[in-house]
């Protein structure tokens, strides 16, 4: 009882800020809305047992894709105004590419046949060896069964780094920086040096 | 049931939820309807340092911003990686120890890259 109400709750406020992210007028406002909708998602997660994929989600997007977005919007140094003024002339683009995405996602639809085995699936969500917590369930194929994949993530964040690196890196001329080994190697005859000043004439 | 049994764990984050929800909103209204409303023009209008404001609070800002946010994303998802790991590592066996230990060394490659590069350095 209290868990349907739960989630009709969570399900509401989440399409509702979805509905905010594409209709708010703010493009920072509906970041925030994304945000909210996000944790609605993790709450949604948490009611059907996925605990790790929900605080993942709130770690992982609220923390960081939320932010990345931030700056994104933040970055984009346009007037919205002038962008409002000329966002008719993209409606038939976007109209194709709706409704094409739309028969597609209708056609899957019409021939989705749920597996035979899924009855029995729900009968039993978690094997008894994983009983603990889907962390742990996790935790347990992820590293052995799932090994090559696993690395290939890593592969895949080792490119990410060093794409954004490369692509936004640029050395600046005429910056000083500081460099603490070469600051205490420095010897005083390097930087001090005694001169003989005859008196009235200076160096 | 097992799955009720789960859900009442959390439910004293739901409480906190409600909670916190409630005396947000106790506060907003209660002050709007407690407090006295005088609107004056000079209450919203500009003030920084007795000037006007010169420009619009909306400006590019660095590139090296967006740089240090998504370095912390990937090292934010590769603590994500660790999470189950930390769990399951006493049933996983040497083969699940070893092949974290090589996932965190292609990251670490990564991250002498760029240090290395200077990407963290802030001039």
């Amino acid at each position: 009882m209290l868990a349907s109400l739960v989630f009709y709750t969570f399900g509401f406020i989440l399409i509702l800020s979805s509905l905010f992210v594409i209709t708010a007028r703010n493009p920072v406002h509906s970041v925030l809305f994304l945000i909210l909708g996000f944790f609605n998602a993790a709450g949604l997660f948490v009611l059907l047992g996925a605990e790790f994929l929900a605080f993942i989600l709130a770690i992982v997007y609220v923390g960081a894709v939320a932010v990345l977005f931030l700056f994104v919007v933040m970055m984009l140094d346009i007037s919205f105004a002038d962008l409002r003024k000329d966002a008719m002339q993209y409606v038939p683009v976007g109209l194709l590419v709706g409704g094409v995405l739309l028969i597609e996602l209708t056609m899957v639809f019409m021939s989705w046949q749920a597996s035979p085995e899924l009855a029995q699936n729900i009968a039993h969500p978690i094997d008894a060896a994983a009983q603990a917590n889907n962390t742990k369930a996790l935790g347990l194929i992820l590293y052995t069964d799932y090994l090559l994949i696993f690395q290939m993530s890593g592969m895949v964040l080792l490119v990410a780094m060093i794409g954004a690196i490369v692509l936004t890196l640029r050395g600046r001329s005429g910056v000083r920086r500081q460099d603490v080994s070469k600051q205490v190697s420095i010897k005083r005859a390097d930087v001090v040096e005694v001169q003989k000043v005859t008196s009235g004439t200076g160096i | 049931m097992a799955q009720t049994a789960f859900l009442s764990e959390y439910l004293p984050i739901l409480i906190f939820i409600g909670i916190a929800l409630v005396m947000a909103f106790a506060m907003v209204i209660g002050s709007w309807v407690a407090g006295k409303h005088r609107p004056d023009k000079e209450k919203l209008s500009a003030y920084e340092c007795g000037f006007d404001a010169f420009d619009d609070s909306r400006h590019k800002f660095d590139i090296r911003f967006y740089l240090v946010a998504i370095l912390f994303i990937i090292f934010d998802l590769e603590i994500a990686f660790l999470f189950p790991w930390a769990v399951s590592l006493g049933s996983i066996g040497l083969m699940g120890f070893w092949s974290m230990v090589v996932f965190l060394g292609i990251l670490t490659v990564g991250f002498v890259y760029e240090w290395k590069k200077g990407a963290l350095d802030w001039e």
